[in-house]
């Protein structure tokens, strides 16, 4: 899905593909994308307020959603949007929210509640950089935000992050999807520039099959009445709850898991980057190949659940990780815990709006080789490439370490 | 849906029917303290539901406060709404099924307080639902601390030697600000310190009801209510109080009564492509 890889494999198109191809093609600014591909993924309803980088999005349903004759309604609050989502989602109405950052610390409240309650709803987050109002530049500074638990309480949420608008588009469905699959308020979360710029993309669209809901409030014509909560009073009870939520998330954890590597094959390190960010370290990446150093690109799809075994799998075989961000570095943490100490891992990231150039990350690429050189140097290792004693399942003091990079050799005593 | 009000239960000629509990009021004893005003709000609410032929189209909103468990008590479908945001959990439920008969249930710290944007932009919207506004000027369930609505003076937890309104502010009369709103087809106060007043509040309550079957706008009935846990006082002294100083701080009647033509907010919602201007003005 990349255009470097398409560029490796270029073949000559016959005029009709070429033609077919152009046509089959529409310049589309990401946030208005995103809301048509909502709108095309079957969304009922559409609750939202003024923010920006955003509001484009909700002007689009605006219009288009009153155009179908479908629901639209500019909210007098975050708070008012999130549980105007709650209440039509209740009654199992597909539903979309959008908003960004400061915004979606508005909407922590419901949902929360919606995640205790099984409500199935999609909130997208165009986020723009923080603390505080901030400024409306592009930012991925909502990652713990989002990944968690953005409200009180234990619970989690599935986190889309697409790095362009064509897979955002498709992302759209699969948040649909996923939310109502695993009855769970899902977020779709891009920076500001993947909602403000314009891409060629395909309308291609998806829509994802309807399910009938037992638990959906409809009116208790002929059946029992129905509650959508979230109180339970009764630890024994509210323990009960929290361990069939806790069952959930491990079940979207076995099965939701998504990611995309590039160019991981030969690579002796790894960039790891999602969103915008992963659009910057492959240009970092395509000059770093240049030079010769074997580099590719670690990309999750799903920041929750975050894929740490395909992380941890891939560590074992890597000298170094560079994580690349618009944060401070929040990510990296994830990344960390997945690599459990089996390679370096460093970290580039600008903030407040800014965004790291591919020359940057190059540099910081170069720092991080030049040091994991100087260890292994310092380590009186006489393989002068140091991969001799990096090789897969080896520690950095060259004796070997387990599955979960946890020895005793390691902290020099038994266990 | 069929809506029409059936008249009184015609009865058998042996014995004369006087009173039935209505099946959607669920026959167990209530969490609410000893002299609480909220059974009889429950009770009228049920009998209105039951006489409008409403329980099986209704969708109800519960709030955070004492009445968080009014599920437990009528037989409907219902969500929980988090605190305040009732209006807004109702408005999402109404846009998304124009069919229903929807309303909210909230206490006064609910809706006075920490609800007020959601309350009045559902009223300014003039939301096709019904809020059934429970006013005993407390926070009960936290323990009886002031509210927006206690009284001058009143001693509560948070207002230990009395609300003074030069720290602490003046009492909220909302329904009143509510029923200057366009949106708003009627607003209502009524309350259940005794027989003759719980008479008219239900009345005020079918009202509010048919309001929104009717096709009107945004409709509330203030019930005022007692507290006497809260207001340390036996329930028959809280009576006597609501009957009192509250009622004179809060004055009984209807404040607006625009029924269904009044109204300037959406009906059918979910009436996509229809603006207010467009929407078929109700007869």
């Amino acid at each position: 899905m990349t255009s470097d890889r398409d560029a490796d494999s270029f073949q000559p198109l016959t005029d009709a593909e070429a033609e077919a191809n152009r046509r089959a093609r529409v310049l589309m600014k990401g946030n208005e994308a995103i809301a048509e591909a909502a709108i095309q993924a079957g969304c009922d309803a559409y609750f939202g307020y003024p923010i920006t980088p955003q509001a484009e999005l909700l002007e689009w349903m605006a219009r288009r959603m009153l155009e179908l004759g479908r629901v639209f309604v500019q909210a007098e609050s975050e708070l008012g949007a999130i549980n105007m989502a709650l209440g039509a989602a209740a009654t199992g109405a597909r539903v979309l929210v959008s908003s960004s950052s400061p915004g979606i610390s508005l909407m922590a409240e419901g949902m929360s509640y919606m995640a205790a309650s099984g409500t199935p709803m999609v909130l997208v987050n165009i986020m723009r950089a923080g603390p505080g109002l901030g400024g409306i530049g592009p930012s991925q500074s909502d990652y713990f935000q989002a990944t968690k638990g953005h409200g009180h309480g234990d619970y989690h949420v599935p986190v889309l992050a697409p790095a362009s608008i064509g897979e955002a588009m498709e992302l759209m469905a699969t948040a649909f999807e996923l939310a109502e699959r695993y009855r769970t308020p899902t977020m779709l979360v891009a920076d500001g520039i993947l909602g403000q710029a314009m891409e060629p993309v395909e309308l291609r669209f998806r829509t994802p099959e309807r399910q009938v809901f037992d638990w959906a409030l409809t009116g208790a014509s002929g059946r029992p009445a129905r509650i959508v909560n979230s109180i339970d009073l009764q630890p024994e009870l509210l323990e009960k709850r929290n361990l069939a939520l806790q069952a959930k998330y491990r079940d979207i954890a076995r099965h939701e898991v998504r990611w995309e590597g590039w160019q991981l094959d030969d690579a002796e390190f790894a960039i790891v980057a999602y969103g915008t960010a992963a659009r910057v370290a492959r240009s970092a990446i395509a000059r770093a190949r240049e030079k010769g150093i074997k580099v590719g690109l670690f990309r999750p799809i799903t920041l929750w659940p975050f894929p740490e075994r395909e992380l941890a799998r891939l560590s074992r075989h890597l000298h170094g990780i560079l994580t690349v961000e618009l944060s401070s570095g929040q990510m990296v943490e994830d990344v960390r815990l997945a690599v459990e100490g089996r390679c370096p891992v460093a970290f580039h990231g600008r903030m407040g709006g800014m965004v790291p150039t591919p020359d940057e990350v190059l540099g910081a690429l170069k720092a991080l080789r030049a040091k994991v050189a100087r260890t292994l140097a310092a380590e009186s290792l006489d393989d002068t490439d140091g991969r001799g004693a990096h090789a897969p399942g080896h520690g950095h003091n060259g004796r070997a370490i387990d599955v979960s990079g946890r020895t005793g050799a390691q902290r020099g005593g038994p266990r | 849906m069929t809506l029409q009000t059936p008249g009184r239960e015609s009865t058998g000629a042996a014995a004369r029917l006087v009173y039935r509990k209505p099946d959607v009021l669920i026959d167990r004893s209530t969490h609410y303290c000893p002299g609480c005003g909220h059974g009889i709000v429950h009770r009228l609410l049920a009998e209105v539901l039951t006489e409008l032929d409403l329980p099986a189209h209704t969708i109800a909103v519960a709030p955070v406060g004492c009445a968080v468990f009014a599920y437990d008590y009528l037989d409907v479908d219902f969500v929980e709404a988090p605190h305040g945001r009732a209006p807004a959990v109702a408005t999402g439920i109404r846009r998304v099924r124009p069919e229903a008969f929807v309303f909210t249930y909230q206490g006064d710290g609910d809706l006075a307080a920490i609800g007020t944007a959601e309350i009045v932009h559902a009223a300014a919207r003039g939301e096709r639902i019904t809020a059934i506004f429970v006013n005993n000027g407390i926070y009960g369930m936290t323990g009886g601390q002031m509210a927006p609505t206690t009284l001058l003076g009143q001693k509560t937890t948070s207002s230990p030697t009395g609300r003074d309104a030069a720290l602490m502010g003046f009492p909220i009369r909302i329904t009143e600000m509510l029923a200057q709103l366009p949106g708003v087809a009627y607003a209502a106060r009524g309350t259940i310190a005794d027989v003759s007043g719980i008479g008219k509040l239900k009345a005020m309550i079918k009202r509010a009801c048919q309001v929104q079957i009717s096709g009107g706008g945004f409709a509330i009935v203030e019930a005022l209510s007692n507290c006497p846990v809260g207001w340390g006082m036996t329930p028959q002294e809280s009576l006597e109080h609501l009957k009192g100083p509250v009622v004179e701080a809060y004055p009984l009647g209807v404040m607006v009564d625009r029924g269904a033509a009044g109204s300037a907010g959406p009906a059918a919602v979910g009436s996509a492509g229809r603006t207010d201007a467009t929407r078929p003005s109700e007869a």
